[in-house]
């Protein structure tokens, strides 16, 4: 994964995002130790303090926790990384039916879509 | 919050060309600021009035609550926008200049990150290439435990590997206790590294402001709305 940030939107946001996605797709495992702050912001190319601010906000998530002087760890609930990446997934999802629903297409509409395309192969399955 | 640098009213002429008027501004410390402007707006005069390389003609400059001076000199790690350093000399005579001129200079820092760039101490400085010089002279700066750092065009005709490399050594190396000033019109390149930026145009602060802020308000980068506002 690559830390890939975009001019549009605050950076900690897709900071936010971004390593949301590491913990997901265990890149960053449960109850691993993250790098710490600097080298996290280092390797993002991004401020130490915006960096901050993303895993503070992960934080609140439970996402990870801070043990003082040893620094951020991965949550070891695996079921809170399930639970948020379904979140995500949901998030996603209404995007995705409004983007459609703008081009003027029912609900079950999109499913059969969805359920052909897939079925024959298509291009998205990667 | 603790202010680093604190400007009051700050004027200087050369003849009768006004090249920098600005009004009071604050530093905090931890802060990473982007003085951005296009070429001849005031950026190198800023900065060489901070570090006391050049006098103003009106107003104040503080450093840690104290008046630009002899004092202040010990605490700004100044990276200027040429080459500072004598083609002639070696990398560990540099080191030595370095070590010899400035007590917060961390020899052990220096040396560990110019042994990550495979730099040999005995090679001189005119045998570099562009991008190992500056890389050379960022290294030199950010290796002083200062409590300001400037930045002149630290990232100036570089290709993208060496401006990356530069980049991370910035954030890897400034301290918490610091503010660091990054002047460049590169602003696309910097502007993830930045908390604060500040336009400058004619001399005159335009704009100032979060970087987050500014994206979640105008939902465009630091960059776009540069362009807006400099629009010729």
């Amino acid at each position: 994964m690559s830390w890939d940030i975009k001019g549009d939107r605050p950076v900690y946001a897709q900071l936010v995002e971004i390593i949301g996605q590491m913990i997901i797709k265990n890149i960053f495992p449960p109850d691993s130790k993250l790098p710490s702050v600097r080298d996290l912001a280092a390797s993002a190319e991004v401020n130490p303090n915006t960096m901050q601010k993303a895993l503070g906000e992960l934080e609140g998530e439970g996402l990870i926790s801070s043990i003082r002087t040893t620094g951020k760890y991965v949550t070891n609930n695996v079921e809170l990384i399930a639970a948020y990446k379904r979140k995500l997934a949901v998030i996603e999802l209404g995007r995705f039916i409004r983007k459609m629903k703008n081009l003027d297409y029912n609900l079950e509409e999109i499913k059969d879509l969805v359920d052909k395309e897939v079925n024959n192969g298509n291009s998205f399955r990667n | 919050m603790e202010t680093v640098l604190e400007i009051k009213n700050l004027k200087k002429s050369y003849g009768k060309k006004t090249a920098l008027n600005i009004g009071d501004l604050e530093f905090e410390k931890g802060k990473i600021v982007g003085l951005l402007g296009p070429n001849g707006s005031g950026k190198t005069t800023f900065i060489k009035l901070v570090s006391g390389l050049l006098t103003a003609d009106a107003g104040d400059i503080k450093v840690g609550g104290i008046s630009i001076g002899v004092e202040t000199k010990r605490i700004v790690s100044y990276l200027p926008d040429t080459n500072y350093l004598f083609d002639w000399m070696k990398t560990k005579d540099v080191i030595a200049f370095f070590k010899d001129f400035y007590k917060d200079f961390d020899e052990k820092l220096a040396l560990s990150m110019l042994d990550k760039l495979g730099i040999d101490l005995k090679q001189s400085l005119k045998s570099m290439s562009k991008g190992t010089k500056e890389k050379v002279q960022l290294i030199l700066v950010m290796s002083r435990r200062a409590k300001l750092y400037l930045l002149d065009e630290p990232i100036g005709g570089v290709d993208p590997a060496a401006r990356d490399y530069i980049l991370k050594t910035i954030i890897s190396n400034y301290n918490e206790e610091a503010v660091v000033i990054i002047a460049t019109h590169l602003i696309g390149d910097v502007e993830n590294v930045l908390d604060d930026f500040i336009f400058i145009d004619d001399g005159k602060v335009v704009l100032s402001g979060s970087v987050d802020e500014i994206r979640e308000e105008e939902g465009k980068s630091i960059d776009n709305l540069f362009r807006e506002v400099f629009k010729c």
